[in-house]
């Protein structure tokens, strides 16, 4: 009998091309993504070296990082941003690559827009020039972020140059407490085995919790992986992911359906199959969970007390120390009722039409607090059209919501979509890093959707539970 | 297509000594727009040198008595975050040749290698003592020896460890793969074919 092998073994062993000098593996990609911030450059280089886009139909593009949320009139205001989105129009249509471009009904952040057209599929290897890759992964997908030089040796080989990381299985099991989201599992994990906790690694997430999730939810959890220093992270697939892609435009018809979903159901791990490391994680402990510092390893549950520099481990010290003074926060002090200026829904990690539907769900009838900006960016203009068509843009205007076009907002900043000053931000995206926002003294607090409105509708860090109710909170 | 092996990095350090110092703090993201990597430069640790009116703030990367500076010494988990290569493009256009830390998260590191940027990790006692001499010292030399897998500084050698597949990449020359990829592509042809993507195998290109 054959040894069990586990997902990530069998994928990254059939995607093998050979063995470079130097020890990595040449992997092959399945299927590359590219977005206007990281990919000219790489059109530069090929250009450089005089090769060609070897496999065009297998790279997809769309423009997410850049584009305003708040218009979609060209030209933009920014110039630098026309630039960009012109350089991925000429570099797109000169070799002939899939462009979902604004306008054309699909656009959206790049991690959203594979899943919804089905080219995200179980057991295959993806690459795009942004570490949120790791959301492909909830697929059975072992998604890479890359840099620009990794985006031209995609285009130009359909490979990269890799070292096989390690396997650790991150096993949650049992049933979420009410008012607890799969935004709150990852930033549990990612505080229990800390932000470079990850290093050397890629994730599995198995168990009953995992098991129990929408696509949208195990999305929520892979695209955090690279948070906690993971390179990848990835969920077997399942009934689940099979019922999600079933009859989207990129997946596969009638008879070859079929052949795909036995193929992809042989690639899940097997039970006794080796990994490097195991951790195991009861979902009864999962608490709604906040960042109070500046990396997503820095979270409390909501009901806990900002840590103290004195209570801090020694190496640990300075790091908390500097977080307190950019977060202007007290160590010891509840982290529950601070004050928030701007609350922000949206991102690669949050803005999937499930999120749209609890936050619709608590949001209807309530009012976001005067002095608080509200802000929904749909992750993709499908979720958009999708909330449009439920209602749910009404319901978040009603509210105080400003309602956006699909974009990466205020997750980075490249766009107007910005914080000013030192303005505290509640926020349902990825990243709590100084400066994140677009405002170099900028606060961010991250938490679930549900927790975002929670505090928009209080103008402070709340417990959504007692601002909602927990039934109504339920997932 | 092998390139320039890279055996050392040389030259004086610039200590930032602090955990998980994050790219989008190498280089922010408004520094992200543009269609090159030629001004980047100019964007390394820019909110954290400068202030709103861009006057300094005392970072060590402004300390004229370390201009030409060749090594970062810092602490564990460097260039965590966003996978933008504008943070070593920065790095390196900035003048700079190799970095000790205490780890390196994994994109970055990928990242710097395929650039030719050393990459080197010293425990943290050994970090501390580089970065004490180069805060006394300014013109203190640090050499990250690739070979030997060590760092010398201040009279002292401490053991440096820098990952085997980078290590071979920088000592051979082929710390860029992309000539290597290349060379595989009649092999990747096969395999595209195998898994029903539209090449044709034994084609020219």
């Amino acid at each position: 009998m054959n040894e069990p092998r586990s997902l990530f073994d069998k994928v990254w062993d059939s995607h093998t091309v050979g063995r470079l000098r130097n020890g990595q593996d040449q992997l092959f990609i399945d299927t590359h993504l590219i977005h206007e911030v990281t990919s000219p450059q790489a059109f530069g280089m090929l250009e450089d070296l005089g090769v060609d886009v070897l496999l065009p139909e297998r790279t997809f593009a769309t423009v997410d990082h850049i584009v305003p949320t708040h218009t979609r009139v060209e030209p933009f205001a920014d110039p630098m941003a026309a630039a960009m989105i012109a350089e991925l129009r000429k570099n797109t249509a000169k070799h002939g690559i899939t462009f979902f471009d604004v306008g054309g009904g699909r656009q959206g952040i790049v991690h959203m827009v594979g899943p919804e057209q089905g080219i995200t599929q179980p057991g295959s290897t993806i690459a795009c020039g942004d570490s949120h890759t790791s959301t492909h992964g909830a697929f059975g997908a072992i998604a890479f972020g890359i840099g620009t030089s990794q985006v031209r040796d995609v285009l130009a080989t359909q490979t990269m140059a890799m070292s096989k990381p390690k396997l650790r299985r991150i096993e949650v099991n049992g049933r979420l407490r009410p008012g607890v989201y799969a935004k709150d599992v990852i930033l549990h994990i990612i505080r229990t085995l800390g932000v470079k906790g990850g290093i050397g690694y890629a994730y599995e997430y198995a168990g009953t919790t995992f098991d129990a999730m929408t696509m949208e939810e195990r999305m929520t959890v892979c695209n955090m992986s690279i948070e906690g220093g993971a390179r990848c992270g990835y969920v077997n697939p399942d009934a689940t992911t099979f019922a999600y892609l079933d009859g989207r435009p990129y997946s596969p018809k009638g008879a070859a359906w079929d052949a795909a979903v036995a193929s992809w159901k042989a690639l899940a791990s097997e039970p006794g199959c080796r990994y490097d490391d195991v951790v195991v994680i009861d979902a009864v402990d999962v608490p709604p969970t906040v960042t109070w510092g500046i990396n997503p390893g820095q979270a409390i549950a909501i009901d806990e007390l900002v840590p103290t520099v004195e209570g801090a481990p020694e190496h640990d010290k300075a790091g908390v120390a500097e977080a307190l003074a950019h977060m202007k926060l007290q160590g010891g002090a509840p982290i529950k009722g601070t004050k928030v200026d701007v609350a922000f829904f949206g991102s690669c990690t949050n803005a999937r039409i499930t999120d749209f539907i609890e936050v619709a769900k608590v949001m209807k009838g309530r009012k976001v607090h005067p002095g608080v900006q509200a802000i929904a960016v749909p992750g993709s203009h499908l979720v958009k059209l999708e909330c449009e068509k439920l209602g749910i843009d009404a319901v978040l205007k009603e509210a105080g919501f400003e309602w956006r076009e699909a974009g990466c907002s205020m997750c980075l900043a490249m766009n107007p979509d910005k914080l000013v000053g030192d303005q505290l931000c509640a926020s349902s995206s990825n990243r709590n890093f100084k400066g994140r926002q677009g405002s170099p003294t900028g606060r961010t607090v991250l938490m679930s959707p549900v927790m975002v409105a929670a505090a928009a509708v209080t103008g402070v860090v709340s417990d959504a539970r007692e601002v909602f109710g927990a039934g109504k909170a339920v997932a | 297509m092998a390139l320039t092996p890279v055996t050392e990095a040389r030259g004086t350090a610039v200590p930032i000594m602090a955990n998980d110092i994050d790219t989008d703090r190498i280089i922010p993201a408004r520094y992200l727009k543009a269609v090159t990597f030629e001004t980047m430069g100019e964007g390394l640790f820019y909110d954290e040198r400068f202030d709103a009116d861009g006057r300094s703030k005392g970072h060590p990367l402004d300390d004229p008595h370390r201009a030409g500076a060749a090594i970062i010494v810092t602490g564990d988990n460097f260039g965590c975050g966003s996978s933008r290569e504008h943070a070593p493009q920065s790095i390196m256009r900035a003048g700079f040749k190799g970095m000790i830390a205490g780890s390196f998260a994994e994109i970055f590191f990928g990242n710097c290698t395929t650039l030719g940027l050393v990459c080197a990790v010293v425990d943290e006692a050994g970090r501390n003592e580089i970065a004490a001499l180069v805060e006394r010292d300014p013109s203190a030399e640090v050499v990250i020896d690739v070979t030997a897998q060590e760092v010398r500084a201040g009279g002292k050698t401490y053991r440096a460890s820098i990952r085997d597949t980078a290590r071979e990449a920088l000592l051979t020359g082929y710390w860029d793969p992309i000539g290597e990829l290349l060379e595989g592509v009649e092999q990747v042809k096969a395999l595209a074919a195998a898994r029903g993507y539209p090449v044709s195998v034994g084609e020219a290109r």
